[in-house]
């Protein structure tokens, strides 16, 4: 029961983290209708950022402000250069140029920084674990990627439900060409929603510094999941984003912790390991064919 | 200058046929995984192989190393090594890293009648009845690694451990080597995903399962990602690790720190190894990279010294891959390790030794060299081989 209640925190804390990146993914693609593969070297430009920062001055505050601020200022300038040519095309075109980013994205860092991963250490203030259950200690760091992805939430529903940027933002994710009709500055709405996004992407790199390794490459592989998240809460959806990214954090960490014991009940230890093992990976992109078909828009579509 | 072009012409028309095939470098094709999580291993392969073929010779035979990324990725390796055979006329190849990508290109290289000599990867699967005569490997066995730790499991006195690897080949060749050596009891085991990064369900798990020692291979990023978590979740002293190299290395050490110390590590190679060619190696590595060598550059600058002294043996003819073979086999160079032969097989019979993590005089943590656990260990899948 114990390990259960730790399982779920487990969940929720991974859940959180790819919050922080579909919320702006799904932004982008909802409001300015562009596939950006690219969203997950913002993420990794966050943690390498913020790694430096860390390593050069001690101050873990300031490395996540660093990390935000560069992704936003990074991905504000990507937009304004290179993506902006690509509202117009199709998606074909997008997926191209913006893994063509990737590509960039990940041989610079590798350039800067190097191929040797680098690790933040956790500050002292969040180091340690609390004991709120006996004989479970959950470590202080995790709760607290808890709390900011629960902030962020918080601010970003203030955001788009009561301020007029906010209106737009859904104006544009409902009916883009009629906001564009009605003489809204969309050029600069659309630079902005991308550095937002990019700031969370930056945010969400910062703040797994100090729990994964910060290494080249790293924001491809939680990009697919990402991707995963948006779909299934419906694209151009804040609200859709949060629950994707609860449901995939939970069915993830769920099934990782729990499959291989619930199926060697059934069959022989060794293969209940590596049949779980596979199950579970597989777990997230099953969740996704179920929503598909029981609501092929997503759970909270944001287009009419 | 029309005039010295021709002359140049004439010249090269009028050098003997042999004379010119020479000149012509040996092509070697580097195929390595340069970025992604597995990116500083295959860097320190690239970086180690270069250093032993610093002046563009191996074994006095000139040689063009060409060096390319296969993220990780079976298929982009294979399209590589492909594009390397038909269109590059490469017939020797080395530098995988990770056993998935190696079981994708190994075929390939060797319907070709061509030769792939692996500095890293060694699965299972190409050791016993699949061998094949154009296929050495130079490191280990994927399996003796992970024996090496299962000996030192019950030379420590563990009873009951627990056990994790990630889902690929080498993964379950980890487990499996484990199991056959280690006597004790298996508490749990459990399979990791390759691209996974956050353990914290694993951690709940080996927690639960409260063992008297854990058994993890997690190589490169991996690792750094794993021991931490370790220690975040409180387990770094209540529960110890038992380790092959490639899950505690010199960069994933200088990782994670105190964390590790105290860990338990077995390895066939080490940096305070006292022979006269691994301090030569150690010492010329850390003055032209400035980084201390990883166990991945040591097998690496290993895999280059056979080729060296390979071509050396076959007069670089490596068209001809029975001379090649001839010369490949007696393993005519000084290892690094001290010790090498090749078995049945063409993989390693070599020594594995225990190794601690300890603090030195200076403050900082490194490896120690400190008992032999296996004596010249061959495979355990030598004898399906038939060459």
């Amino acid at each position: 029961m114990t390990l259960l209640f730790e399982q779920l925190l487990n969940g929720l804390q991974y859940g959180v983290t790819l919050f922080l990146l579909a919320a702006g993914l799904t932004l982008v693609f909802g409001i300015m209708g562009l596939i950006n593969l690219a969203h997950g070297s913002l993420y990794m430009i966050g943690a390498f950022v913020a790694a430096r920062t860390q390593a050069a001055t001690g101050s873990f505050l300031l490395a996540v402000a660093a990390g935000m601020s560069v992704a936003a200022v990074v991905g504000m300038a990507m937009e304004a250069t290179i993506l902006r040519r690509l509202y117009a095309r199709d998606h074909l075109d997008q997926v191209l140029a913006t893994f063509g980013l990737i590509l960039f994205f990940n041989e610079a860092m590798a350039m800067i920084f190097g191929r040797q991963p680098m690790m933040a250490a956790i500050p002292d203030f969040l180091s340690g674990a609390v004991t709120f259950i006996p004989g479970v200690p959950y470590p202080i760091y995790r709760l607290a990627i808890i709390a900011v992805g629960a902030v962020v939430a918080a601010i970003l529903y203030g955001l788009i439900v009561h301020t007029r940027i906010g209106m737009l933002v859904r104006a544009g994710a409902t009916h883009r060409e009629m906001v564009r009709a009605l003489g809204v500055r969309i050029g600069l709405l659309y630079t902005l929603v991308f550095g937002l996004g990019a700031l969370l992407a930056g945010l969400a790199g910062a703040m797994v510094g100090p729990l994964l390794s910060v290494q080249v490459g790293m924001g491809d592989r939680i990009l697919i999941s990402t991707f995963v998240v948006i779909v299934i809460g419906g694209i151009g959806s804040i609200r859709g984003a949060l629950a994707g990214a609860m449901l995939v954090g939970m069915v993830d960490t769920l099934t990782r912790a729990y499959l291989p014991t619930m199926l060697k009940m059934v069959m022989a230890s060794t293969e209940a390991d590596g049949l779980g093992a596979g199950l579970s990976s597989m777990a997230s992109m099953i969740l996704m064919a179920v929503v598909l078909i029981v609501r092929p828009r997503g759970l909270f579509p944001a287009h009419g | 200058m029309a005039l010295t072009r021709r002359a140049a012409i004439a010249s090269a028309l009028a050098m003997p046929l042999t004379a010119r095939a020479q000149a012509a470098p040996v092509k070697i094709g580097l195929v390595t995984t340069l970025s992604g999580p597995g990116g500083y291993l295959g860097a320190d392969i690239r970086d180690a192989f270069m250093l032993a073929a610093d002046g563009g010779k191996l074994g006095g035979v000139p040689v063009q190393v060409l060096v390319e990324d296969d993220g990780l990725k079976p298929a982009q390796a294979k399209q590589t090594v492909n594009r390397f055979l038909k269109s590059e006329g490469v017939r020797l190849f080395t530098g995988v890293v990770f056993s998935n990508v190696l079981e994708a290109v190994a075929p390939d290289v060797l319907d070709d009648g061509a030769i792939y000599i692996s500095p890293n990867a060694g699965p299972s699967s190409l050791a016993g009845k699949n061998c094949n005569a154009n296929y050495y490997v130079v490191s280990w066995q994927n399996d003796t690694l992970h024996e090496s730790a299962g000996e030192n499991a019950n030379r420590l006195g563990y009873k009951k451990m627990f056990l994790l690897a990630p889902n690929y080949p080498a993964g379950k060749d980890a487990i499996t080597g484990f199991k056959r050596f280690f006597k004790g009891e298996v508490a749990g085991e459990s399979y990791t995903k390759l691209d996974q990064t956050d353990y914290a369900p694993e951690m709940a798990n080996i927690r639960a399962a409260n063992p008297d020692a854990v058994f993890q291979f997690h190589p490169g990023g991996l690792g750094i990602a794993f021991i931490r978590q370790y220690q975040q979740a409180g387990l770094v002293g209540k529960i110890p690790m038992v380790l092959a190299a490639p899950s505690l290395d010199s960069t994933i050490l200088g990782a994670v720190g105190d964390a590790a110390l105290g860990m338990d590590v077995t390895s066939h190679w080490n940096s305070d190894f006292d022979n006269a060619a691994n301090k030569a190696f150690v010492a010329s590595f850390v003055a032209k990279y400035q980084r201390l060598p990883t166990v991945y550059a040591s097998q690496s600058y290993d895999t280059a010294l056979a080729i060296g002294a390979a071509l050396q043996g076959s007069g670089g003819n490596v068209k001809d891959a029975a001379a090649f073979r001839k010369a490949m086999l007696p393993a005519n160079f000084q290892s690094t390790r001290g010790k090498f032969k090749f078995g049945a097989n063409q993989h390693p019979v070599q020594d594995w030794f225990g190794l601690r993590v300890e603090k030195g005089s200076d403050g900082k943590l490194a490896l120690v060299t400190k008992t032999r656990v296996l004596t010249d260990r061959g495979d355990a899948y030598s004898d399906l081989c038939k060459i």
